[in-house]
This record gives C-alpha cells, sequence and structure tokens, in this order.
C-alpha cells in the first residue's frame, strides 16, 4: 500500500497491521533545524488525534499526533540522540513510531501522495 | 609668538585609515574582550586581606571542607572591572528603544528607584514583628487597593512572583473553587494566541487544554468558544485569555465569551500579560474577569529583563475571593493584619493554600505605588493612551511597506506584521531581526504569536518620544527596503557589528555547553585543607 498522509503533516506507510509514522518533508521544512524529539513509550495505546510524540526546533514545539488508533510497538530512539535526522531524512531513517493498528480501516480517511501534495499548495 | 615645537601632530592622519587590524589584547578600544570570571581570577590568592585566624576548635565535625573550594580571587578593581565591563555590552530599556512585543518594556522612572531604597522599606526583613513594619504593611494594602480598584475585582493575592507565578496562583484559586463547590472538572480553553505560559499552566494543574482558533480578524470567536463549551459539557473548569490579546488586538466579544464561560459553570482567567493597553480605560472586573495576574514589572514600571526580579499579583472576583492563598491583608480593629496561618482564618475564608514562604516582592510593591502615585489617575490612563498612540504611530509608519495580517485597522498597545512584505527577498524575520541589531535597536518579539508566518510584534511602550519613533520608522523602513532591493549581505549574517556574530541556535540546542570545565593544562591541584 502507497504512503499515506494527514492534514496535520504526518506520513503513514503500511506492512501488515503495524503502521510506521513520521512527519512529511513539508513539515520538516516549516519546523527548521529540530532539536528535541520525545517519543511515546512502548505498549501505550493511542487514540487517533492524541499526542503521539513532541518535535521541537530552534523556532516552536509542535505535537505529533496519532493518524489511528492502536498500540506502539516501537519508537525510533535514534532520534533521541540524533533529532538532526529529522530534517536529513524525514520520511526515511527518521520515522517516529510504529503502531500496531486496531482499525485498518482509518487508512481510508487519509491522503494520498497527490491529494497530499495538493494540500500543502493550499497552505 | 610661541612655536609648538614638540612635534605633537594636531590634525588627523591625511591617510584614511580603514583596515581592520587585529589588536593585541583582542580588545577594540571601548569595545573590551571580556575573559570569564574563571579565566581571569586566580586559584591561589585571596581578594581580601583577613587576618589569619586565632586557633579554635572547629564545631563542623565531619562537615569540614576537605580541599578548597574551586573559586576565582580577584582584587576589587578586577571585579569592579569585569562587571562593569560585561553590564556596557547589555542591552537595556536604558540604553534604548526596546520594541520587544507583549514584554512592555517601559522606562522605569528613578524616582521608584530612590523609594525603593528608602531604609524603612529597603531594610526590611519579613520576619520582623509587625509592629515593627507598619509603614511597609500599609504600602502594600494601599498598592492591593489601587490594584483591586483600578480592575474593578474584590481581592488580590500579592505574594506571586512573576506572571506565570500568577497564573498559576489565579487557576489554583479556580481549582479550590470548584472543588469547594463538589466539582472536578478537567477542561481549560485557551486560544491559539495565548502566551505559552496559559497552556502551560493549565496543564501543571492537570487540566487538559483543548485549544480555539482565532477568527479571520485575529480575535477570539464567542460561537467557537460556545461550540467547545458545548462539546464538553459539564466538564469545563475555565478559560484563559489575554486581553487585548497577543496580535495587540482588543478582544470585543469578551463579555459574551465570559458569559459563556460563566453559564457553563467555568471561571474565566485574564492574562494580565497586556494590561498596559486599558489601564484606566477597562476594568477587567466589569468585563466578567474572575482572576487576573498584574505584571508590575511591565505595566506599572518594576525593573525586568535582568534587571527583575518580577512581581505577578492577581487580582480575584468576589466568587474567588475566599480562595486567595495566604498570606493576605484584612483590615482588622487594631489596623491591618497578616493572615499568615489557618488558625486566623476567620468565616468564608478557605485559602487553596500558600505560594511563598513570606508576602512577595517589597521593593517592587514600593516602586509600582510609586509610579502609581507620581502618575496619578489621570496619568495612568494617559499612560495607556500614549502606549495605544505609539503602537499605532508604528504602524501607519510601516503599514505601506511591512504586511498586516489582519488589515489596516487599529492596534492596542503592540503591532503584529508578519512576513509576507519579504516574500521572494530571500531574507527570513529571523535575519530582519538581526539587521535591527546592527542598527542599535533591540529586535523586536519574532514568530510570536504562532497564528501569524513569520511574526513581528512590535510594542514601542508610552515611553518613546516622537522624535524616538521616527527614527524607528525610518531605520525599519530602510530594512525593508534594502531587503526589497535585494541587499541580503545586509541580513544574511547579521549582526555584523554586535560583539558577537549569529549564533548557532541549533547547536546551542543540540548539544549546549552548560558548564564550564578548567582548561587540563592550568589545572590547579586541590590542596588539602590544613
Amino acid at each position: 500500500m502507497s504512503t499515506r498522509y494527514t492534514e496535520d503533516h504526518e506520513w503513514i506507510t503500511v506492512a501488515g497491521d503495524v503502521a510506521t509514522v513520521g512527519i512529511t518533508t513539508y513539515a520538516q521544512e516549516q519546523l527548521g533545524d529540530v532539536v528535541f524529539v520525545e517519543l511515546p513509550e512502548v505498549g501505550r495505546t493511542v487514540s487517533k488525534g492524541d499526542e503521539a510524540a513532541v518535535v521541537e526546533s530552534v523556532k516552536a514545539a509542535s505535537e505529533v499526533y496519532a493518524p489511528l488508533d492502536g498500540e506502539v510497538v516501537e519508537a525510533n530512539s535514534v532520534l533521541a540522540d540524533e533529532p538532526g535526522k529529522v530534517n536529513e531524512d524525514p520520511e526515511g531513517a527518521a520515522w517516529f513510531v510504529k503502531i500496531r493498528m486496531s482499525d485498518a480501516s482509518q487508512l481510508d480517511d487519509l491522503m494520498d501522495a497527490a491529494a497530499y501534495k495538493a494540500y500543502i499548495e493550499t497552505l | 609668538m610661541s612655536m609648538n615645537t614638540q612635534g605633537r601632530p594636531s590634525a588627523p592622519s591625511e591617510t584614511a585609515i580603514t583596515s581592520e587590524r587585529a589588536t593585541f589584547t583582542g580588545n577594540k578600544a571601548l569595545a573590551m574582550e571580556e575573559p570569564l570570571l574563571f579565566e581571569i581570577g586566580r586559584m591561589d590568592v585571596c581578594g581580601v586581606d583577613l587576618d589569619e585566624a586565632e586557633d579554635f576548635a572547629p564545631a563542623l565535625g565531619g562537615h569540614a571542607r576537605k580541599a578548597v573550594p574551586d573559586l576565582p580571587a580577584l582584587t576589587e578593581p578586577e571585579a569592579m572591572r569585569h562587571y562593569v565591563r560585561l553590564s556596557s555590552k547589555n542591552y537595556a530599556i536604558d540604553a534604548g528603544l526596546y520594541p520587544l512585543g507583549s514584554c512592555t518594556m517601559k522606562h522605569n522612572p528613578r524616582l521608584n528607584e530612590k523609594m525603593a531604597r528608602l531604609p524603612g522599606f529597603g531594610d526590611v526583613h519579613p520576619l520582623q514583628p509587625l509592629s515593627t513594619v507598619t509603614g511597609a504593611v500599609d504600602l502594600i494594602a494601599e498598592l492591593a487597593h489601587w490594584l483591586v480598584t483600578m480592575t474593578g475585582m474584590s481581592a488580590v493575592a500579592m505574594s506571586p512572583k512573576a506572571g506565570a507565578h500568577g497564573e498559576l496562583c489565579g487557576m489554583m484559586a479556580i481549582k479550590a473553587a470548584h472543588q469547594a463547590a463538589g466539582r472536578d472538572p478537567k477542561i481549560v480553553l485557551v486560544p491559539e494566541s495565548a502566551h505559552g505560559t496559559n497552556p502551560a499552566t493549565a496543564a501543571l494543574l492537570g487540566y487538559k487544554v483543548v485549544s480555539i482558533e482565532a477568527r479571520e480578524d485575529g480575535t477570539v470567536d464567542p460561537a467557537a468558544v460556545k461550540a467547545r463549551i458545548a462539546e464538553h459539557a459539564g466538564d469545563i473548569a475555565g478559560i484563559m485569555l489575554t486581553n487585548p490579546n497577543t496580535c495587540g488586538l482588543f478582544e470585543r466579544d469578551i463579555i459574551a465569551i465570559a458569559e459563556a464561560i460563566h453559564a457553563a459553570d467555568g471561571y474565566f482567567y485574564c492574562d494580565g500579560a497586556n494590561f498596559n493597553a486599558i489601564v484606566g480605560k477597562a476594568r477587567p472586573g466589569d468585563l466578567g474577569v474572575d482572576a487576573m495576574h498584574i505584571n508590575l514589572h511591565k505595566t506599572f514600571s518594576t525593573p525586568h529583563g535582568g534587571g527583575g526580579p518580577g512581581a505577578g499579583p492577581v487580582v480575584l472576583s468576589e466568587r474567588l475571593a475566599p480562595f486567595a492563598p495566604l498570606p493576605f491583608l484584612r483590615k482588622g480593629e487594631g489596623g491591618i493584619e497578616w493572615v499568615e496561618t489557618d488558625a486566623e482564618l476567620k468565616d468564608g475564608e478557605q485559602p487553596f493554600g500558600r505560594m511563598t514562604a513570606f508576602h512577595g516582592q517589597m521593593g517592587m510593591y514600593v516602586r509600582a505605588l510609586a509610579y502609581m502615585k507620581s502618575h496619578g489617575a489621570d496619568g495612568l490612563k494617559q499612560a495607556s493612551e500614549d502606549a495605544v498612540l505609539n503602537a499605532n504611530y508604528v504602524r501607519v509608519g510601516l503599514q505601506d511597506l511591512m504586511s498586516l495580517p489582519f488589515g489596516q485597522r487599529w492596534c492596542m498597545h503592540e503591532v503584529l506584521f508578519d512576513d509576507s512584505f519579504l516574500k521572494d527577498t530571500g531574507v527570513t524575520t529571523l535575519d530582519f531581526a538581526k539587521a535591527m541589531i546592527d542598527e542599535g535597536y533591540h529586535p523586536m518579539t519574532m514568530y510570536f504569536p504562532l497564528v501569524v508566518h513569520g511574526a513581528m510584534l512590535i510594542e514601542p511602550t508610552e515611553s518613546e518620544s516622537r522624535a524616538s519613533l521616527d527614527l524607528f520608522i525610518a531605520t525599519m523602513r530602510d530594512l525593508v527596503m534594502s531587503a526589497q532591493k535585494g541587499e541580503t549581505d545586509r541580513f544574511k549574517g547579521a549582526p555584523f557589528h554586535a560583539p558577537r556574530g549569529r549564533l548557532d541556535e541549533t547547536r546551542a540546542a543540540r548539544s549546549p555547553v552548560l558548564k564550564w570545565e578548567r582548561p587540563a593544562a592550568t589545572a590547579v591541584q586541590p590542596q588539602a585543607a590544613e
């Protein structure tokens, strides 16, 4: 399945019932240099819209919201030591969390790449 | 005729000297390179001569130091020069216009300082018997009277030490009031443009913050407030709102917002950071406010920004007054008394606890009351009018070149621009602010509030004369035109003339150096104490 996007500038890729979540290149550009990332504990249950992580740049601190319901099965601890990775490779190595989805149908509400591209052009 | 035959030249050199020659010391005339105290101090000397102690039996037991402390020693002139040189690098309201929006960096009249140094105010101790400090207590009571009178409220908690501390005090009073009524609501509404301390305060008390978006004109829509209240019916503890808000705009629907909150059994906390715009013009009590802190260090000209400490008394509505923290003042039969403990409480008084060990910032109370009394009620009102006039003078002087996010309308005490006027120039708000430093100005507040892109929030305050504002406006116009002409080298890498150039904020945040380490080569071996 192709990458999905939220209006809060998160991307989601899916493998089986696990969704990998990160922030988009656009988000990273808007934030500027990222200096701190706070990740959720593995095992935490999140609901769509919950604050799942915090990303802090030289400009501001922003929340990263859970795009779907599920359980956090992994957090990218590399980001704690190297927050700059979020700027270097936001849509690759700098993923934030992996969530085991409890309702995969929530993916249908998210944007595909074309829709997200059109969305950020309106901003 | 006598002749100068000593060979001393009395005219400037004919050859213009322009080289940026490095000096031997690193100093540039009066611009000194000042090392750290630890770098200039010696470890093996003492700055003062003391007689050798006579034989004595130490009573410290096992607590006596095992080694000499690693502290630098300097002569008195060296210590004096160190701090004077550092102070000369500081930018302050005494050095120039300080347009830091939402901070109200106004002039601190020296009369305030003189009053604060009177021995009866300056040399008192909070543990002195009350009978020996009646003058100081009367002063606090009089200041409290001014504060509740000009805000139209019922009571004031004097002890909070600053704005955010005052917010905490006000929100704790709100929480106590809910608890006393057997309620435990969980939601606090906070508009998007709020100071960051508002949601932080609510979160610290365990509340869940629900954000209210701003409408097109930059203010809060009561319909949006009502919608959030409906979504969380029965669970609203209150709202935290700043008026005028951080876009520099007066919340015109504030009474409708207050009524909606009260109808939902919530309380209205007003952030008083921008009170300087409305003193003598509007009373928060009339607007439906239940609690508001007053930054004495903003509105009433006590020093801040490194010159503090701050002071943030909180005025309370009739509904919240019984929950004011200890200690508080009460009119007793024998005059004003401090109520210090639960044992002294009378009917109805149910303080939520205590914010500070003692009674607050006495020195700031004196300064604030000196400011109030030297201005008088009419003078305070005029100060607010002049603050608003000055902000609008700046707005009108810049609005054709810079961009106003909410259109060309009246602002209050501060004017907010966004960065759309810099579009396609390659210059950012940050670059622009740094170039202002080269022109000798402290930059305005930037990238705040978050509701507009690349925000520049300018608050000139009433302190500035028209001549001062004209020069500021001319400087800003020159910078804007320079950016729009493509002179990016004036901005990229600025400041060029400051003692230090552009700081690497990213590296400072990612790998902060929080402690000075003595270079290994100069390490002093700790000596065993004798």
